[in-house]
């Protein structure tokens, strides 16, 4: 893509793909998408996790040829989408266990190398991709994923995150937000919700860990998502894409606005968009339209209590000078020239 | 070809020579010698194509076992003890996946309090787990049950342990016979698995099953080990004719014939044994010996159809089911359904105790009077234990047992004393 295309179709929320020249649409919008998460599953409507796995995948089996293996960690993306008999994934899948599918995805990548070894090829034709929710990737996941990326295993592993436990009933993981409403960190006493000063950014770990390509996407953006997917397939050794997938059941937002709370977590600064490649930032998502974090918040019952009877305005500034930090620190402004 | 060498390099040489496409390696005593002597092969070329990860923990080793077999690789790790117990989660997974790799479990104990030494509380631990459990008398035979274990794992498409006790046998020098490569590849075929995950044709592998198939799926996992019981004894002999010695099967009967007494063991206590054995036979005792080479599937026949002849059995294990007593007796039992045997278990050996021919001797001669408990601990050291007993009846905070019963075995107990104090002065 030659010419930097920037989407003006304000208040809709669409990609503007009917503007577009064919080859630059997004692969979603093609109907030779490969549907790898097939319809017909169980996931909750307006389910983002469900939303960003088909983006991701598709856009992965579009770079690879179709050749791809996914290994899956337990969580809602297993649940909905495997109830036996039944299958929605139309690409070789494994499910193993909660807290190892970047292991798997290693063993899967050491087997095809082997395999391509035997052939007399230097790399695998087919590439690895695995994946699961934030429990599983910042939680119980976490050493197996941080093995995989020290070691430089050739996978592309995708954390959708959702914020929270939301397979077993909202509970609170390790990305859940501070001020947020979980079944484990209640709006109750001093410090309603999810206590400040708690939690890991794991995509900064991520860079730490100095691998070939980190990046961070939205389900609000399905450019950007789509092309840092294909970035990450031309790319070998260990990749990592952390995806902000909204949970209308976990957040208790209308199902109707998963894409509008991903735009605004981005347009607010509290989730930024970044690539980075060998320890370095390289890339950044800039802000269009600046909004309070305070729009981002309203729209979701997790945040209820900083807004009803007793209103917690502290909370809300604290959270908005994390937004403010993220803005700063990633440099997330338009420039003003 | 015959050398002289360790246990643990032999099986490094027995593993490489079964072409395994992925090993993962994790160290922990006493198995690390072996996937160090196979880091070594893969790093230096011999062992080619081959991938050896180092992961960061067993539980890692056994998901990377995992996945590369899912993607058609012929998978091996090694661990012990600890390791083994840290993987748990990982090894129920790759047998109800029916994923067929192998790992040798250099048995050692379970912690705490944190012992390196052997016994075989960490793989009887798993015994339920659905893999398959071969032990070796000898380091011959874990040279040799490996490679059956390959076999016999990807015939079934269901993993396979090969037990070997820690520094007893993975530590020791002796004679080994090491096969060919030709020998190797006439009898173990190229891995053809049964299920892959492959491009051209997708399949989605570890699906939720609820209660309408799950009983079924364990259910095939348990048919698979029953017909395990016919498998072995058949890969045994066809390792007979090919490598020409004898190695593996479900039991080995030693001087059985006539036996009123028939003492029941697995692993390398059983060489003991064998001389035990042959030294109360020279004394006119009529008794023998038999070794439980195949754990899992239990070979409930073979052991019935070996003891039921005898008029007691005496099960020597080196495990322990705290709270009631032998782990193997208690299959035993189980194959002895109906006949009326006097049962002895001897729990021995555990944390690396010397399990030594004179205790052994003394032990049997009791079982033979029947004057032997129905559950004894061979050469417990009651004094320590009833010290200890009596110290925690006498005083609340009687201090770390392991420390207290180390004090007494050193002849001093200041613990004792000092608690004693404090609780007067409270």
């Amino acid at each position: 893509m030659s010419q930097d295309l920037k989407f003006y179709q304000t208040g809709t929320f669409t990609v503007g793909n009917r503007l577009l020249d064919p080859d630059q649409r997004t692969v979603q919008s093609s109907l030779a998408r490969d549907n790898s998460l097939t319809s017909g599953h169980r996931a909750c409507q307006g389910c983002g996790e469900a939303l960003g796995a088909r983006y991701a995948v598709d856009a992965a089996m579009r770079a690879t040829k179709g050749q791809l293996i996914a290994a899956n960690a337990t969580g809602c993306l297993e649940v909905f989408s495997t109830p036996y008999p039944e299958t929605s994934w139309k690409l070789p899948w494994l499910h193993s266990l909660f807290g190892n599918a970047a292991a798997v995805g290693s063993g899967i990548a050491a087997a095809l190398k082997v395999k391509a070894q035997k052939a007399g090829l230097e790399h695998s034709a087919t590439h690895v991709i695995a994946q699961g929710g934030d429990g599983g990737t910042t939680d119980i996941g976490f050493a197996c994923l941080s093995g995989m990326f020290e070691r430089n295993d050739d996978v592309l592993y995708i954390c959708y995150d959702n914020e929270g436990y939301m397979n077993t009933g909202v509970q609170r993981s390790s990305a859940t937000p501070p001020g947020a409403r979980t079944a484990t960190t209640l709006p109750l006493g001093p410090q309603p919700g999810e206590e400040f000063g708690k939690g890991k950014n794991v995509p900064l770990i991520a860079v730490a860990h100095e691998i070939p390509y980190v990046a961070t996407a939205s389900v609000a953006d399905l450019h950007d998502l789509e092309a840092k997917v294909t970035k990450a397939m031309t790319i070998h050794g260990a990749r990592y894409l952390h995806v902000f997938v909204p949970c209308p059941l976990g957040w208790g937002s209308a199902s109707s606005d998963t894409i509008k709370l991903a735009r605004l977590a981005h347009e607010s600064g509290i989730f930024p968009l970044f690539e980075a490649e060998h320890g370095e930032i390289t890339s950044v998502r800039k802000i269009r339209h600046r909004v309070p974090v305070e729009d981002y918040l309203r729209l979701q019952k997790r945040y209820a209590h900083l807004f009803g009877s007793h209103p917690r305005p502290d909370i809300v500034a604290r959270l908005q000078a994390m937004a403010d930090k993220n803005i700063k620190r990633f440099n997330l402004l338009e420039d003003a020239a | 070809m015959i050398s002289q060498m360790e246990g643990s390099q032999a099986v490094a040489q027995s593993v490489a020579l079964c072409r395994p496409d992925v090993i993962c390696a994790y160290p922990i005593s006493p198995q690390t010698h072996i996937v160090e002597g196979l880091g070594a092969m893969v790093k230096g070329g011999t062992l080619t194509p081959c991938e050896f990860l180092n992961v960061e923990s067993e539980f890692a080793a056994m998901s990377v076992a995992i996945g590369a077999s899912a993607a058609g690789a012929r998978a091996y790790t090694a661990t012990a003890s600890q390791g083994l117990l840290y993987m748990v989660e990982a090894i129920y997974n790759a047998s109800g996946l029916g994923l067929p790799i192998v790992m040798t479990v250099a048995n050692r104990a379970i912690g705490a309090p944190i012992n390196i030494w052997n016994d075989h509380s960490d793989s009887m631990s798993q015994r339920d787990c659905g893999w398959l459990q071969l032990f070796a008398e000898s380091n011959q035979e874990a040279v040799d049950l490996h490679i059956q274990a390959f076999r016999l794992a990807e015939e079934l498409s269901m993993p396979v342990m090969v037990c070997m006790d820690g520094f007893i046998l993975t530590h020791a020098y002796e004679q080994i016979d090491i096969p060919t490569q030709a020998q190797v590849d006439s009898f173990l075929p190229p891995y053809e698995p049964r299920q892959v995950l492959d491009p051209a044709e997708p399949v989605s592998i570890g699906a939720m099953v609820g209660p309408e198939a799950f009983m079924e799926v364990r259910y095939i996992a348990h048919a698979k080990q029953t017909m395990a019981l016919d498998l072995i004894p058949g890969i045994a002999a066809d390792f007979a004719r090919t490598f020409g010695r004898e190695a593996g099967g479900l039991v080995r009967r030693y001087r059985c014939d006539d036996a009123e007494t028939i003492v029941v063991a697995l692993g390398s206590v059983v060489g003991t044994l064998e001389e035990t054995v042959d030294a109360l036979r020279a004394k006119g005792e009529k008794i023998g010996l038999l070794s439980i080479r195949s754990y899992r599937p239990f070979p409930l026949a073979a052991v019935r159809a070996a003891l039921k002849d005898a008029k007691r059995v005496v099960v020597l294990e080196k495990s322990f089911s705290v709270g009631l007593g032998g782990v193997v007796s208690a299959d035993v039992r189980m194959a002895l359904s109906g006949l009326h045997l006097r049962g002895y278990t001897v729990v021995a050996g555990l944390g690396g105790r010397p399990i030594t021919q004179a205790a052994l001797t003394r032990m049997l001669a009791e079982a033979v009077a029947d004057t032997l408990e129905p559950l004894t601990f061979l050469d417990l050291n009651h004094d320590i234990v009833n010290r200890q007993l009596a110290r925690e009846a006498a005083t609340r905070r009687s201090g770390p047992i392991a420390e207290n019963l180390l004090r007494d075995v050193g002849g001093k107990s200041p613990r004792t004393e000092t608690a004693d104090k404090t609780e007067v002065t409270a």
